[in-house]
């Protein structure tokens, strides 16, 4: 009989590697759906551009806050895309893994731990982020609308974003037993208000005093604000800054540190 | 005796006020091949889960290869080779990409996953859809398919949670064929069933389980021989007159079974007894002179019928 010595010494990879090998199944799986990725991450900055960017800009030739509206929209459109992918990838796929497909059950039948899961699953999201990010700031910089070289940040800070609406939602898709509408109600009364009134059209300050607290509240007010700073230099304290950047994180860090914690309850239940 | 790959001593899952499993103890030494036998809802999947290391039992001592599973889950889970009740297959990869995938999560290497993925696509009889894609997939594929990828860390123990459950006589006997030679190369089984048949055919030892706890155990043969009679005579009189037949020849046989559609008679010699109650006048609509089964163990045990 094997030792248990030699048996723990032969988990040792998998302990160290299971996230990565999650990663490589996700990707793989992707391949079935890669012409969707694709095509969305070319045309959703092309719309976007083509409709707010270039159509609705025609119609506010002053611009706003000193810049043309199509610098001053870019980073929220760029923002609302990439969050609006990551609420997505937090809701169906997360509970898809538990309930209809039951991979993620599979998956625990091997060394690989919830937390590994967990990891594999956001650092394959992570490398698809940054493709979908990536090319929509490729069409941002192609029509004008980044003055500044420093709007590349805008692309870590988009991740940043789709994870800070990701993972709390990630963390509730797993709780779930059964989906009877609670994903169509997030996406109609979170996900739609926070790209309505979060500052992204227009400043937030325009917003009734009464509907501010949405931006406040809202992970793309505060990725797009921290993303303008960047992208043409809009000017706010340096405290302001940390703070979408602190509110960024935090949702982020405790909305992963609750998925963990679903995803293992859920697995050894 | 060699130390026993699985030691449970008591052990129990409650969720909440509802208790899952009650304290049950047993030992599966190396090599063996052991059965949970019970009906739906017995607490065996509970049970299989926690050996698994993927289910956290409440209270009581368990040991897989000589670990905890409530603390070292990843490392006995490395050596297990696990089939659940539901197929639960990657359906966005191809055939062969399942089992590729699912030996990485072992630490093996793109090389050896790919050699050991070609094997085990032979050994299933899959080789001609290793590119297929999961979902078209007859049941008995699926299965056989779990089970290749089940064996891509060539485990020193495979767990079978209701390996045939669905699948049509053909099937099943593929199915069984497969794990038959497993058994013959020294793998240790684990599998619980609700199928006399397939707990005859794959286990040299059965703990009947029932509600939660152990209510016999050991060979199919020893639990027949200790339950029931060698033969046992099924007469059908029609549903409502099984009853009153009964009362007439309650003194034959060792021991009788009313079911509700026919009458159950435990007896040394079947033939003996039919021409008995013939003799008496209460010419049955059909009768059957059989072998006693686990079947009949259970309904002994529990007076209830396996399958419900």
């Amino acid at each position: 009989m094997t030792s248990v010595a030699d048996i723990k010494a032969d988990a040792e990879k998998p302990r160290r590697w299971g996230w990565w090998y999650v990663t490589e199944l996700r990707l793989r799986e992707m391949r079935g759906y890669v012409s969707y990725v694709v095509t969305s991450s070319f045309a959703n900055p092309l719309m976007y551009l083509l409709a707010l960017g270039i159509g609705l800009a025609n119609l506010i030739p002053e611009g706003m806050e000193g810049v043309p509206f199509l610098v001053f929209v870019a980073p929220a459109l760029l923002m609302s895309t990439i969050l609006t992918v990551g609420a997505e990838e937090g809701m169906y796929p997360v509970l898809s893994g538990f309930k209809w497909h039951k991979i993620f059950f599979a998956i625990h039948a091997t060394p690989i731990t919830p937390g590994q899961i967990v990891g594999g699953f956001l650092v394959h999201l992570t490398i698809r982020f940054t493709f979908t990010a990536g090319v929509f700031y490729g069409f941002l910089v192609a029509f004008g609308a980044v003055p500044f070289a420093s709007g590349w940040v805008m692309i870590p800070i988009a991740i940043l974003g789709a994870f800070s609406i990701l993972t709390p939602l990630g963390a509730y898709a797993a709780s779930l037993d059964d989906d009877t509408g609670q994903f169509a109600l997030i996406q109609r009364l979170v996900v739609m208000p926070m790209f309505l009134f979060s500052g992204t059209f227009f400043p937030l300050s325009q917003v009734p005093d009464w509907l501010e607290w949405v931006g406040w509240v809202s992970p793309l007010w505060h990725a797009t604000q921290l993303g303008r700073t960047f992208s043409y230099g809009a000017i706010e304290p340096i405290w302001l800054s940390a703070t979408h950047l602190a509110v960024l994180v935090a949702y982020a860090v405790i909305g992963g540190y609750f998925m963990k914690r679903a995803f293992v309850a859920r697995l050894t239940r | 005796m060699s130390v026993p790959v699985i030691r449970a001593e008591n052990i129990a899952k409650k969720y909440g006020d509802f208790v899952a499993v009650d304290g049950i103890s047993f030992e599966v030494q190396r090599g063996e091949s052991f059965g949970l036998l019970g009906p739906n809802g017995a607490g065996k999947s509970t049970t299989m889960k926690m050996i698994a290391a993927v289910s956290t039992r409440t209270s009581g001592s368990l040991e897989v290869l000589g670990m905890d599973p409530n603390t070292d889950g990843p490392a006995i889970r490395s050596q297990l080779g696990v089939v659940p009740q539901e197929d639960n297959l990657d359906q966005e990869l191809r055939v062969r990409e399942n089992l590729i995938t699912y030996g990485r999560f072992f630490g093996m290497s793109h090389a050896a996953v790919a050699k050991r993925a070609d094997e085990l696509l032979e050994f299933a009889q899959l080789t001609d859809r290793a590119k297929s894609k999961v979902e078209p997939l007859s049941g008995g594929m699926k299965r056989r398919l779990t089970i290749a990828r089940s064996l891509m860390n060539d485990p020193q123990m495979l767990l079978l949670d209701e390996p045939t459950t669905g699948l049509d006589p053909q099937a099943r006997h593929i199915l069984w064929d497969r794990l038959f030679r497993l058994k013959e190369q020294g793998t240790t089984l684990v599998l619980t069933t609700h199928y006399m048949d397939e707990a005859e055919q794959l286990s040299d030892r059965i703990v009947v389980v029932d509600k939660g706890a152990i209510m016999a155990e050991g060979s199919p043969a020893q639990l027949i021989r200790q339950y029931s009679s060698k033969e046992v005579l099924e007469v059908r009189y029609g549903s409502d007159k099984n009853a009153p037949v009964a009362k007439a020849i309650a003194d034959i046989g060792e021991r009788q079974e009313i079911l509700p559609d026919r009458i159950l008679i435990y007896s040394d010699n079947g033939e003996r007894d039919l021409a008995e109650i013939t003799k008496r006048g209460h010419h049955p609509m059909t009768s059957l002179v059989r072998r006693s089964s686990l079947e009949d163990v259970f309904l002994r045990l529990t007076g209830r019928s396996l399958v419900e």
